[in-house]
């Protein structure tokens, strides 16, 4: 064994990015390309009356423009997964038809031969709309979507417990109106989408694909009515998915439709402006939460109402955050009794989606002050209550008795009270409080904050890999994984690597394209690592097996004495008895060394982590300076330590943003205020504190061979509460976030505030 | 976000530029200098001149001179000019103090102090220097030239004296005198933003008492303008943190505060009289 | 109306012909076939699209091409020679400062005008260049110690070969 899992190595993505030799969606060519452009709602709730497309037609190097009716054969976008029927009237359309319910939304689409004109068409647009009443908030009065529906298409509830005898028999009760703020992923690339029809095979290829090719190569299959073997996706570079990207959006119907319809290929790109407004929004939510606890401060109950603001339309994740949200609320403790309503209400706003660690970014601030305001009511150290409340080692694995996902919530494995104490140590929380006392004591606002949640990853139901030795004696993997920045190459080479003996850097990965192999998950979720990665492990196996035996064959020795270092099969003794290289082996044997391997699983796997977070007030200006973080985090097994805290990092400067800068405002008529990056506010290098990072393998999960657990999103899940938390006890007021982010105008009315 | 379609013009003198702009001011002519402001409102299509006129190539609007007894800054004169000291007095070392707290160092390469002036956002610490230090703007048009004290410049929100036919071609800075003491302070949600709130505080120290305080900010008001309340504060004391404050406190009174759905009133003022006393707090490092 | 000009890039010419409305960075990947360098906001925020515009950094979506002219532009394209990576590049695969590598290039521009200035900054200076810049994926972290350590080795590299002079 090379011994390469679990190493620290270079990337094999990393080189053509660093020599500008990347092929991102906006870097693609194809000969006579048209450009299109989307001319999108002024208005956020009203009906069509009139368009004025004569002047936009009539500007040279415009080729065409639709608008709803042009196409209205085609049905709407719809979800992924099978969803509740409840929710089919709800979906998008790919350009608005008689009723325009957001700004942004797609309305007339444009295609021209250069994006500067395509543009200046646009802007010759002009729609006029009779305008409707907004709705803007989702706890608010229910408003209307169409005749006939109204703006709550479905409202979730699960639980388990007797709830009613937990408040019964409650030494007291806390209740807290909580919200979170609307952000998302906003990677720094924009969508792009390029549709192209080869003609000469009937193929129909969107290029710019990533996240989940091969499921969306079903789903616009089923748009197009046409079979799989005619319509492939193609994933190049990739700048940042978060969860947004790689979804279908109506842009990705509209290049594909105008490349079959003008026969020639339609490249659509993005602009920041629009994304804003266009792509999926995130994780604005209303909790109105309850809990019954004991004199000890250990919660016997827990009761909550949610508000999901979903925007205008159900997008293809259906009702997946609300969903997971109630499922993943209850984190890393017992709650004997549980129960929650999750209201989906559709606003007048930009359609929401996942956005990394969905529902559990929300549900954990939620959570996590809750557990402060127990802590501040009983006047317990707030480390005390969760430790009290804590699902303990020995009762793994435990089943929660929710769903999410359609799987049960089954905690896999875990040692949450011990990663605690390793976070505490690491961090001096101890020492930190005694440090803030002084500081205190000299007018300072300072606090120490803490988030304490559950991460699940690995979703089901299966994934497969094939791999094979190519003429070379090189290693090729052929994945439906994808790759969105993560390093899923360079992991899945060091897993095969590691089994096969050759060096990582020899083998080649194939992902995000339909045409090489028929099935995938794709990257979404923290599933990758698990479910390819254990899928290229079984492969490797295969490979291995089938190598040694074509190699003993031929070198005529027994299998048991060989190894394979470096591609050359030998005699594990000695340096110099036969031997023989992978490429002469592959030249020997052509199309005999590869093999498929699969993995499957019933139940996600369940990391877990503790976020530990100093700031300091400034009183005055009303700023938040997080001054020192810690993320531990448990991954079961880390591929390559590097990459899981790269992943941790980037996660924790994106929830930080959550926490105290990104919010998409909108004034009262539904206009959205943060569509530059001048008020949409990502956080700088300066704004991002040194982070340290604990990753712990002290509980590889029972549920797949390698022990792994995705490691995604857990440097983002619990941000925006501990940073709350922090807040709270700098204010010395336990229960006064409660609203993120935390702008200067909130933290403002917390400090003048009543306590 | 692709700019709208416009002439462009690349004159090679000054003057060839004010005929430019006289002759196509109907047709919204517009200087194109640094372009830091002016391409992102034409990126959004906010902006959508008939005419850009670049002076970027024109000899002789890039100086900086410092032969008289004022500073005299042209068109093109880059932030990123300032960010050393252009001389060794306290004018220098002020300019230097504020150039590093203007957007970033991209920004600052190709932004210049004359186009922030023409600008006018209320947040620019150009404006709020130009205001404290009495500078005296040079505006030309094909065939005229006059003169404006900063004090007669700065109109409102990105407002000014400049008419559509006007270029502001350059400006004097007063000196400082030797015993002038200055403090800079911004803060802003992130680095580079536009300000929530500077201050610039410039004072005479001659035997131990603060005299000629100038007290101005920014980000506060629809344009930068001397707070003579809080000046009093200071003229005739001893530096100290009692004078500071009530200075601050005295500029937090006084000022008629910008708000938005980020920063109400109350922010506001809290945000000026903290930049305000931070600044005068630097002015004795 | 399209116009016919030249650029300097990376130290070759480049024939171009566009509308002057056409921004520097769409003219780069455009007419010079140069899609190293990206674009993250078109308004000159997010600093995806910075070149050194005579070794000074600007963002190329705040420039019109046309406005180039006769200026040595850098591009990320320009920074290896050959297969050997610059020892920024270099730096920055060994410390992980990239993931998606959207932002890259910008990064790799602002070091590279830190790198050819001779400039040694200070944490906090370099902190603040670097706050120019965008990135979703890394958290910064990484991308500040690959320039730092690259900054080293520059530094050090000219006293390991006086080592063996007299």
């Amino acid at each position: 064994m090379n011994a390469v899992l679990g190493r620290r190595v270079t990337r094999l993505e990393d080189r053509p990015l660093l020599t500008g030799c990347g092929r991102f969606a906006g870097d693609m060519v194809f000969e006579g390309q048209l450009y299109m452009r989307i001319a999108r709602a002024t208005c956020a709730h009203g009906r069509i009356a009139a368009m004025h497309l004569d002047a936009a037609k009539a500007l040279p190097g415009v080729v065409a423009i639709w608008a709803g009716d042009d196409i209205a054969d085609l049905p709407p976008i719809d979800f992924r997964d099978p969803a509740a029927t409840a929710l089919a009237p709800y979906r998008q359309t790919i350009l608005a038809r008689e009723r325009v319910r957001y700004i942004g939304e797609p309305v007339v689409a444009i295609f021209a031969t250069d994006a500067y004109i395509a543009e200046d068409a646009a802007e010759l647009i002009e729609i006029e709309y009779d305008e409707y009443p907004v709705t803007l908030d989702a706890s608010g009065p229910l408003g209307e979507f169409a005749p006939g529906l109204q703006t709550e298409p479905i409202m979730l509830e699960q639980g388990y417990g007797d709830i009613a005898a937990a408040f019964a028999r409650a030494h007291a009760v806390i209740e807290l109106t909580l919200k979170i703020g609307r952000h998302s992923g906003v990677p720094l690339e924009t969508r792009g989408a390029i549709g192209r029809y080869d003609a000469a095979n009937d193929i129909l290829e969107l290029h710019g694909a990533a996240k989940v090719p091969h499921r969306n190569q079903e789903a616009m299959a089923r748009f197009f009515g046409r079979d799989h073997a005619h319509l492939h996706l193609h994933e190049g570079h990739v700048g940042g998915g978060f969860g947004i990207r790689g979804e279908l959006y109506p842009e990705d119907f509209l290049v594909c439709l105008a490349a079959l319809r003008l026969g020639r290929p339609v490249k659509w790109i993005e602009d920041r402006r629009e994304h804003l407004m266009a792509a999926n929004h995130s994780r604005e939510q209303e909790h109105h939460i309850r809990a019954a606890i004991d004199k000890d401060g250990v919660v016997l109950g827990l009761e909550d109402e949610f508000f999901h603001d979903q925007g205008a339309y159900i997008r293809t994740h259906g009702a997946r955050v609300v969903d997971l949200t109630i499922g993943m609320l209850p984190g890393p403790y017992r709650i004997p009794a549980y129960r929650a309503k999750g209201h989906m209400r559709l606003t007048n706003k930009t359609p929401a989606a996942t956005y990394r660690s969905p529902g559990r970014y929300e549900g954990s601030f939620v959570r996590e002050r809750l557990m402060d305001a127990v802590a501040g009511r009983l006047g317990l150290d707030p480390i005390i209550v969760r430790q009290r409340n804590l699902v303990p080692k020995d009762a793994m694995p435990y089943a929660r008795g929710l769903g999410a996902l359609g799987t049960d919530v089954v905690l896999d494995s875990g040692d949450y009270a011990g990663l605690l104490d390793k976070a505490l140590k690491r961090f001096d929380w101890r020492g930190r409080q005694a440090a803030i006392q002084a500081r205190r004591a000299k007018g300072e606002y300072v606090g120490l904050g803490i988030c304490m949640f559950v991460e699940k990853s690995g979703l089901g139901p299966k994934d497969g890999a094939r791999i094979g030795v190519l003429p070379d004696g090189g290693i090729e993997i052929v994945t439906g994984s994808a790759s969105l920045g993560q390093g899923v190459e360079t992991a899945l080479a060091q897993i095969a690597a590691d089994t096969l003996g050759v060096d990582y850097r020899s083998i080649r990965v194939i992902h995000g394209q339909t045409d090489r192999i028929p099935y995938g998950i794709g990257a979404h979720a923290s599933r990758a690592t698990v479910l390819t990665g254990n899928a290229t492990h079984q492969a490797a196996i295969l490979l291995r097996e089938t190598i040694m035996k074509a190699a003993a064959d031929l070198l005529q020795l027994p299998v048991a004495s060989l190894l394979i270092r470096d591609s050359i099969v030998s005699a594990r003794e000695g340096g110099h008895g036969p031997s023989i290289s992978l490429r002469d082996l592959a030249v020997q044997m052509p199309d005999a060394l590869h093999s498929e391997g699969w993995f499957h699983t019933d139940h996600m796997t369940y990391p877990y982590g503790v976020h530990l977070a100093q700031v300091c007030l400034d009183a005055e200006t009303c700023l938040t300076k997080v001054e020192s973080y810690l993320v531990a985090y448990d991954v079961g097994r880390a591929v390559n330590p590097a990459m899981v805290e790269g992943q941790i990092a980037g996660g924790f400067a994106q929830g930080l943003g959550g926490a105290l800068y990104e919010e998409f405002r909108y004034d009262e008529r539904g206009e959205p205020l943060s569509v530059t990056f001048a008020d949409y506010l990502i956080p700088t290098l300066h704004e991002v504190p040194a982070l340290d990072i604990l990753v712990t393998e002290d509980a590889p999960s029972p549920l797949n061979p390698l022990g792994i657990k995705g490691a995604g999103e857990g440097g983002c899940t619990g941000v925006g509460a501990a940073i709350a938390s922090a807040v709270a006890d700098a204010l010395q007021k336990p229960e006064a976030v409660k609203t993120l982010p935390i702008t200067p105008q909130r933290l403002r009315n917390m400090l003048r505030g009543p306590a | 976000m692709k700019v709208a379609p416009f002439h462009y013009h690349a004159p090679a003198s000054k003057q060839e530029a004010l005929d430019l702009l006289a002759h196509y001011e109907p047709e919204d002519a517009r200087i194109l200098a640094g372009g830091q402001s002016l391409i992102p409102m034409m990126a959004f299509r906010l902006a959508r001149p008939g005419h850009l006129i670049d002076i970027n190539r024109i000899p002789g609007l890039h100086g900086i001179d410092l032969r008289g007894d004022a500073i005299y800054i042209g068109a093109i004169a880059r932030h990123a000019a300032f960010e050393k000291p252009i001389e060794p007095g306290p004018t220098g070392r002020l300019l230097a103090d504020v150039a590093a707290a203007i957007g970033h160092a991209p920004i600052r390469s190709r932004g210049t102090f004359c186009g922030s002036l023409a600008n006018a956002d209320p947040a620019s610490e150009w404006c709020m220097t130009a205001t404290a230090l009495g500078a005296r703007m040079r505006i030309e048009k094909s065939g005229a030239l006059r003169e404006l004290e900063a004090s007669e410049f700065f109109f409102g929100i990105m407002t000014t004296a400049l008419e559509a036919d006007e270029m502001l071609t350059g400006l004097t800075l007063p000196r400082l005198p030797a015993d002038a003491r200055h403090g800079f302070y911004e803060t802003s949600r992130r680095a580079g933003d536009f300000a929530l709130g500077a201050a610039l505080a410039i004072y005479r120290l001659q035997d131990g008492r603060m005299q000629d305080a100038r007290i101005v900010l920014a980000g506060a008001e629809p344009h930068p303008r001397r707070l003579a309340d809080a000046e009093a504060c200071l003229n005739g004391e001893v530096p100290s943190d009692a004078a500071f404050r009530a200075a601050a406190e005295a500029a937090a009174n006084a000022i008629d505060p910008l708000t938005d759905g980020q920063v109400d009133a109350g922010l506001r003022c809290d945000i000026a009289r903290a930049v305000c006393h931070r600044a005068l707090l630097r002015s004795l490092a | 109306m399209k116009q016919p000009y030249h650029l300097q890039v990376n130290g070759r010419d480049c024939a171009v012909e566009a509308e002057p409305r056409k921004i520097l960075a769409d003219v780069l990947r455009e007419d010079c076939g140069l899609t190293g360098t990206h674009i993250g906001c078109e308004h000159g925020v997010c600093g995806a699209c910075t070149i050194l515009l005579d070794g000074k950094p600007v963002r190329s979506c705040l420039v019109f091409g046309i406005q180039a002219q006769g200026a040595d532009i850098r591009t990320v394209e320009g920074l290896a020679d050959g297969d050997e990576l610059h020892p920024l590049q270099q730096a920055f695969m060994e410390h992980h400062a990239l993931q998606c590598g959207f932002c890259t290039p910008g990064f790799l521009m602002l070091g590279a005008a830190l790198w050819e200035s001779g400039a040694k900054p200070t944490e906090a200076e370099l902190q603040a260049l670097l706050s120019s810049n965008l990135c979703r994926c890394t958290g910064y972290g990484n991308i500040q110690k690959a320039i730092a350590s690259a900054l080293d080795a520059r530094d050090q590299a000219p006293k390991r070969s006086g080592e063996g002079a007299p």
